[in-house]
């Protein structure tokens, strides 16, 4: 095995660059970049559609992370030689990457590397809320919010008296605002996605938040399922604080983003405690450190933002817009196949216009049980989720307990949805 | 489909479309336990009326995938007339075909789904005697599939508890 010319700055994507000011992307030609789409299983090649909960990684992102590890690793923030040096810049590099992916202002200083989207929403729960909120005072949710988006609310109402109010849904799958300035009556903190993983919803977070702030509440928007499949743009969303995780946007595990604007980090009390995020440390107390590492306690995931830089770059490189248009006419194909194989047979949970979805299609077909279904399309060698998505009280309100999700990304195409299709077609011979 | 043969045997699949004894019994005098399988959201409520040391009739509701139902149907089928010490035993034995196989197969990538959340299966767990299994051997298939196997024994576990309650409440304060 040789690795040849791994560099720290990669660019891998499968770009054809016709004119020079606009690249035009070959999306068939993308898998080539993905090494384990290149695997079988059970004979067949692997048919990836769980992109949703967690998404592959180009051969780029695991080259900047190997060639960091190789080349260059030691801790960041404590060293004078060399190596933690350039530790110290590729981490930093990272971080202002991520922050202009987003439309930052402020990336040196506003963008919080955590754990994952999970952590980030904790850590606003955990100090803004914490020291912001108390009995009574009301935080809205909405019905589409992954438990990540809900249960660190339902723990402060248990712990402070926090009330949870609740944003609806009508019967398209989108949320309902026909009461929202009612609902946003008092409240100091608006919880919302921007796409739902189960229904792909994409919500008019705009519009919310800029109602919310007419209102005096904060808000926070769950980025998880919408950075990595479309253009962002913090300011034109209008948020307050956006969280999202790198494992969802081809960067690696073990690190997600929290986003929050300068002024109200900068006075929000620290998470953790620990190295890293202290100015002085005394018997009798500490200072904690300045914007970003007063969040970042301890020796942060360093490879993982390496890893994460090189995911942005690849996604720049293929253009948010582009990975955007090509989900759209994914999403649009699956939809007319199953349209045409499954007729009634088959039910999309979610808004029936691409313009309104991402390329989550969450699939109930004929009543084959969703795990029955995801055995099924395993042994044809797709990959789709079944079970709740982690959003309980959405399930609910749909009246089912678990769907099959397929979920498409960059390295997906029409050969996939076929796969797919096929697969569903036998599974309804085998539960006829 | 190959490969599934295995898992989704033809008495699975009867059971699975025809379910036997599902329904509900009142309760009391019948013991109404519900089971929950977190990971997908399955459940299951056993009704089953024990009466003088047996099984004298057994109900489930609930959803499921066709593993959790057929084998919900399955084993109402099979511990019903029986007396408690004969339907705990098969019980036993229905949970050593589970975990046995499954130690068998060896450190799959899966290799660690053998916790079915009760935690009784001892090391000194037998080999079942598939003669005593009758019908339910059909679902041996499914320790290929690790995942499904908390589908399997879902009702086996929730009536096992049910079993329980019902001589706990029989038994004089």
């Amino acid at each position: 095995m040789t690795v040849t010319n791994p560099r720290v700055d990669p660019k891998g994507a499968s770009t054809v660059r016709t004119d020079p000011c606009t690249p035009v992307v070959d999306f068939s030609k993308l898998k080539a970049d993905f090494p384990l789409l290149s695997r079988t299983v059970h004979g067949h090649r692997v048919v990836y559609l769980d992109s949703a909960a967690s998404s592959q990684h180009p051969q780029c992102v695991l080259d900047a992370m190997d060639h960091y590890y190789q080349t260059t690793h030691a801790n960041v923030h404590r060293g004078v030689y060399t190596l933690a040096e350039e530790a110290d810049r590729l981490y930093d590099a990272a971080r202002v990457a991520v922050g202009r992916f987003i439309g930052a202002p402020d990336p040196e200083h506003e963008v919080i590397f955590t754990k994952n989207a999970t952590e980030s929403i904790n850590l606003v729960a955990a100090t803004w809320a914490r020291s912001n909120l108390g009995r009574g005072d009301v935080v809205l949710l909405t019905d589409m919010e992954h438990h990540a988006n809900i249960v660190p609310w339902l723990m402060l109402a248990e712990e402070l008296g926090i009330e949870l109010r609740w944003i609806g849904i009508d019967e398209e799958y989108r949320l309902d605002l026909s009461d929202l300035d009612r609902l946003l009556d008092g409240v100091k903190l608006v919880g919302c996605t921007t796409m739902s993983n189960v229904l792909g919803t994409i919500t008019p977070f705009a519009r919310i938040a800029e109602a919310a702030h007419r209102a005096g509440a904060l808000v926070l928007a769950d980025g998880a399922q919408s950075v990595p499949h479309l253009p962002t743009d913090v300011g034109r969303l209008g948020c307050d604080f956006l969280a999202f995780s790198a494992h969802k946007m081809l960067g690696p595990t073990g690190i997600g983003v929290l986003w929050g604007r300068r002024e109200l980090l900068e006075e929000m009390p620290p998470f953790m405690g620990g190295g890293g995020m202290i100015r002085d440390v005394r018997h009798d107390g500490f200072t904690p450190n300045v914007l970003p590492w007063k969040f970042e306690a301890g020796t942060p995931p360093i490879a993982e933002a390496v890893g994460l830089a090189a995911a942005v770059a690849y996604l720049e490189e293929l253009g948010l817009d582009a990975v955007r248009a090509h989900e759209v006419e994914l999403t649009a194909y699956a939809q007319s196949i199953f349209a045409e194989r499954f007729g009634d047979d088959l039910r999309i949970f979610g808004p029936p216009g691409t313009a309104e979805r991402g390329g989550v299609l969450s699939l109930a077909y004929r009543d084959i049980h969703p795990h029955d279904l995801a055995q099924v399309l395993d042994q044809a060698g797709v990959c789709v989720r079944a079970g709740h998505h982690c959003a309980k009280p959405l399930m609910r309100r749909m009246g089912v307990n678990a769907t099959a999700r397929a979920s498409v990304y960059v390295y997906n195409d029409e050969s996939d949805v076929d796969v797919l299709a096929d697969a569903i077609a036998e599974a309804g011979t085998l539960f006829a | 489909m190959t490969g599934l043969e295995d898992l989704y045997r033809e008495i699975i699949l009867d059971h699975y479309r025809s379910p036997r004894n599902r329904g509900e019994l009142p309760a009391p005098p019948a013991q109404r336990v519900e089971g929950f399988n977190p990971l997908c959201g399955d459940e299951v409520v056993v009704y089953v009326r024990v009466q003088d040391g047996a099984v004298t009739d057994i109900r489930f509701a609930g959803q499921g995938c066709s593993i959790s139902q057929s084998s919900a149907s399955l084993m109402s089928s099979a511990v019903k007339g029986k007396t408690v010490a004969e339907a705990r035993s098969l019980i036993r034995t229905f949970k050593a075909m589970m975990s046995v196989h499954e130690a068998r197969l060896g450190d799959g990538p899966d290799g660690t789904g053998s916790s079915n959340g009760s935690g009784d299966e001892g090391p000194d767990t037998v080999a079942p005697d598939p003669e005593s299994l009758g019908e339910l051997a059909a679902l041996q298939g499914v320790v290929k599939f690790p995942v499904r196997i908390k589908c399997a024994t879902l009702s086996w576990n929730t009536l096992a508890q049910g079993l329980d309650e019902a001589e706990e409440s029989a038994t004089p304060a």
